[in-house]
């Protein structure tokens, strides 16, 4: 079979990585070996290479959270080398591919470290806490049925752009992980600015923005630190600026709303 | 057995309305004494758990993800279908009835289909008024684009990313009758089992994937809304999760199993790189709207590319051939899937296919770059051309996509009547899960259509007609069905961790998928079929005496889910080679070598096929039964399909 670049030399790899039992157990780094990788391999699929390995072997595989491997489901994690999804810019791990690593190299991979993340197993976590923080708010409430003609509400082009990039957030978790707070402020803005930008959001923007904001407290997220490593690590390119306006709107409703919580 | 598909009478356009008039309601007040189970939160589950919470039943909802938003659905990238007629070109519920249709050769019922279409309005309406953010004009309307099978534009996008926005908007709902306490959501947790209490579905069996513990839960009825099976090939674009289990489950506790042959190879997919492969990614179909699909028009051009001695820009215009749009002059690139992808094959086994391997046509965005600017094709398939280049390493601004199909989507599932319901009473199936709306063949953009449909406007009707009739009495684990079914389960989760043999799943799992592929992929004959059917056997044996797992089932062992997922698709792989041998025609995703027309097209049979087969199982290791439902077409006339 040829990839795109036949030329490619297989690589081998030196792996450090986390193993962990369970939530309850305490984890330590191990150390792999995995050979003639291919430049054309996803990361994950390195990974599935040492996993098959070890299974042969009789050991246990090391588990990890994946699913769709094309960059959308955000079911991927890997902290790899210190970074979250790895070294580049605007990729999910599954996107990851083993041309941006060099033979001999060492890598290491860890879970999303966060305490509103408790460790699974191995790198997989439990990302809970996001589908809490959209229960508490992160909808339009409206029934199936009833609801008026779709051309009935029209909305500018640029604000409906600006919705759907909010709207494009794949709850990784990778800002979470990026941040020295475990802070939560670029995923709750982002579906925060998404329903605040749309005309048919505006009904319920300030109990909105006020309960997901209080949820996203109780789960032990930290505060923004006001540094942007969220934004310069997310994977789909969630903006900086929906903290902003997610900082408006909380402001506004505190000021304004009759939501007495 | 006779199979009722329970169409209403009446001329097509009222059925769906009397049908509505005349199914029975369950009282307001009744609501809350039900509860109802339902499997899979992508588009199909999420829909119809939030559209029934919100009627007041109880629902309680299972994924094996970690979170509702990851089903597969969300990767869906072009569009979803809806007969709005916004561009004024032609459209109309009957239009996009008759393209669904004449789209699935002329296997799917009329009734659903028609029906589908009918509510296909009501889903913009309702992802809109959710705020899912669709591709809007610059006077603030929804904007549309065009896909395969279709001479008109219905498509409603939200760049290429469609499945994902209206994933979350199912989500959205779904989350919120979470917090109302209407829903109860149960993540990581893999149905293992249904449980059937006098014939009637009560219940099912879990198993709890970060504990390994096996849990049952009852039910007044159970929504079967797990997607395909697509991954029955080993390589397909489906998610590595994706699997038959539940419906696999269902089927051997009674319900019939549909036209499991009918898969969907869709065109066009970035070509395998190598033996690690594990998943193909799918490049919408939306491309086909601009790129144009090429080969080499002779075998030695290719042979030379392919060798590196020349480059794509070193072939001259006059040496390249657009074979879609010579041989489909009125469909052009945009003929539906099953024909693309046959069309493609065909290139590559003249030899005139590209890439290293030579399993690859182009796809050439050349011409629109040159007409509109690459800024103008990076907004409208921006992520997709990303995800193209960071997977091959190419930038398609600049050279042609190298395309090839892979498997899709399986038309095939479990078979439902007109009211979703499975043949096991109380047992619903939805989505991609069931077998009604797209025949031997889907058109792009109707997936998403059909979930919506299905979970939001079919089933929250359908469900009360039987729940009506069903005491409003609490059901209980107190059946010894129940029992029973854990324990089959806890058996069959010991078995596996104890064969202790040599093999993994995943080399299993391969291995089934080449023979798959190999003899019931593209094209299919009848001495390949019975081939391949001994294979699958052998393989079986195989598994079960070979296979190896490590660690316990009392917890997070992902090498047992798969082992347990690898092991139903070697059954239901035997299944889709019964009924691609038992179906002696050619109709779109299914073509057997040897009914065609002169010019290659697939070959209907309409005499003696025009029917669903129904499958019936009929014990371990026991040939199935075949059921059939004729299907009548009182308003299409059949004929043989055209795109030239």
């Amino acid at each position: 079979m040829a990839g795109s670049n036949p030329n490619a030399k297989p690589m081998n790899l030196t792996l450090k990585v986390w193993r962990q039992r369970n939530r309850n157990t305490a984890g330590s780094i191990v150390d792999y070996q995995v050979k003639d990788i291919s430049p054309d391999m996803s990361f994950l699929e390195m990974l599935d290479v040492l996993n098959e390995d070890l299974l042969r072997q009789g050991e246990e595989p090391v588990a990890f959270d994946h699913d769709c491997r094309e960059g959308i489901c955000g079911s991927c994690n890997l902290f790899i080398n210190g970074r979250a999804h790895g070294p580049e810019a605007g990729t999910t791990t599954c996107q990851l591919h083993m041309r941006k690593f060099s033979d001999g190299d060492t890598i290491t991979i860890e879970p999303w470290r966060s305490a509103a993340f408790p460790v699974n197993k191995d790198l997989s976590v439990d990302r809970s806490a996001f589908d809490r923080i959209i229960q508490a708010g992160g909808y339009i409430s409206i029934n199936t049925g009833g609801t008026p003609d779709a051309n009935e509400i029209p909305i500018p082009k640029d604000i409906a752009d600006r919705a759907f990039e909010a709207a494009t957030c794949i709850a990784c978790g990778a800002c979470v992980a990026s941040c020295k707070n475990s802070s939560a402020m670029l995923f709750v803005s982002a579906k925060v600015s998404q329903l605040a930008l749309l005309p048919q959001g505006h009904v319920e923007r300030k109990t909105r923005v006020e309960n997901m904001v209080a949820q996203m407290d109780k789960e032990g997220f930290g505060a923004c630190s006001n540094i942007g490593s969220c934004a310069a690590e997310c994977p789909v390119g969630i903006s900086l600026e929906n903290i902003a306006i997610m900082n408006r709107e909380y402001i506004n409703a505190k000021a304004t709303s009759n939501n007495l919580a | 057995m006779i199979l009722d598909s329970k169409i209403p009478e009446g001329p097509l356009a009222e059925k769906w309305d009397k049908h509505k008039f005349n199914v029975k309601l369950v009282n307001p007040a009744n609501k809350r004494k039900y509860d109802v189970i339902i499997v899979g939160t992508g588009l199909a589950g999420a829909s119809a758990a939030a559209s029934l919470a919100e009627l007041g039943y109880n629902v309680k909802a299972f994924t094996y993800h970690d979170s509702p938003r990851r089903a597969h659905s969300i990767a869906a990238q072009g569009g979803i279908n809806a007969a709005k007629n916004y561009q004024n070109d032609g459209d109309s519920v009957y239009r996009l009835f008759y393209d669904t249709i004449k789209g699935g050769d002329y296997r799917a019922r009329e009734a659903n289909v028609y029906r589908l279409a009918q509510v296909s309005v009501n889903i913009i309406d309702q992802c809109v008024a959710q705020g899912v953010p669709f591709a809007r004009e610059y006077g603030g309307l929804l904007a549309n684009r065009s896909f395969g099978g279709a001479q008109v534009s219905r498509t409603f996008y939200a760049r290429g990313q469609t499945g994902q926005q209206l994933l979350l908007g199912a989500y959205s709902a779904l989350s919120r009758q979470v917090a109302y306490g209407k829903v109860k959501l149960y993540t990581r947790s893999e149905m293992l089992d249904l449980v059937v209490v006098d014939g009637q579905a009560r219940g099912i069996i879990t198993r709890n994937l970060i504990t390994g513990e096996i849990e049952q839960h009852a039910a007044h009825a159970v929504v079967l809304a797990t997607g395909g099976y697509g991954n029955v090939f080993y390589l397909s674009t489906n998610a590595k999760y994706c699997n038959a289990t539940a419906a696999w489950r269902a089927h051997k506790k009674g319900a019939f199993f549909a036209n499991p042959c009918f898969t969907q190879i869709h065109p066009t997919c970035i070509p395998v790189s190598g033996d690690y492969q594990s998943k193909l990614t799918l490049m919408s179909e939306s491309l086909r709207n601009d790129g144009r699909v090429w080969v080499p028009a002779s075998k030695e051009t290719a042979e030379r590319l392919r060798k590196g001695e020349i480059r794509v820009s070193d072939i001259k215009e006059e040496d390249r051939d657009y074979f879609l749009e010579r041989k489909y002059p009125a469909f052009g690139n945009l003929v539906p899937r099953d024909v693309a992808s046959r069309n493609a094959k065909q290139m590559c086994d003249e030899g005139r296919g590209v890439g290293g391997s030579g399993l690859a046509v182009f796809l050439d965005f050349a011409d629109v770059i040159k007409r509109n600017g690459a800024e103008w094709v990076s907004q409208k398939y921006g992520n997709l051309f990303d995800m193209y280049a960071k997977i091959t390493g190419e930038n398609p601004y600049e050279q042609p996509m190298r395309i090839y199909p892979a498997v899709h989507y399986t038309m095939g599932g479990l078979w439902v009547d007109y009211n979703l319901q499975t043949t096991i009473p109380g047992l619903y199936a939805t989505g991609e899960c069931n077998f009604s709306d797209h025949g031997a063949n889907r058109l792009g953009a109707s997936a998403l259509m059909q979930g919506l449909a299905d979970g939001y406007f079919v089933i929250p009707y359908t469900i009360g007609d039987y729940l009506a009739q069903t005491a409003p009495k609490p059901v209980t684990t107190e059946h010894p069905a129940f029992k029973e079914a854990e324990a089959e389960v806890h058996a069959r989760v010991q078995k596996l961790m104890s064969i202790n043999g040599t093999r993994t799943p995943a080399d299993f799992h391969k291995a089934l998928g080449h023979i798959m592929w190999e003899y019931c992929g593209m094209a299919r004959n009848a001495e390949g079929l019975q081939h391949a059917k001994a294979e699958i056997q052998k393989l079986r044996r195989e598994f079960w005496s070979d296979l190896k797992l490590t660690g316990t089932d009392q917890e997070m062992n992902q090498m047992l889910e798969s082992a347990g997922r690898v092991a139903d698709f070697l059954e239901l792989g035997e299944l889709m080679i019964d009924d691609a041998y038992n179906r002696n025609e050619s109709c779109g995703g299914h073509f057997r070598e040897e009914y065609q027309t002169p010019e290659g097209e697939a070959l209907r049979d309409d005499e003696n096929f025009t029917y669903v087969a129904a499958w019936q199982f009929n014990g371990e290791n026991q040939p199935e039964i075949l059921n059939k439902e004729e299907l009548r077409f009182e308003n299409v006339k059949l004929t043989q399909r055209s795109y030239k």
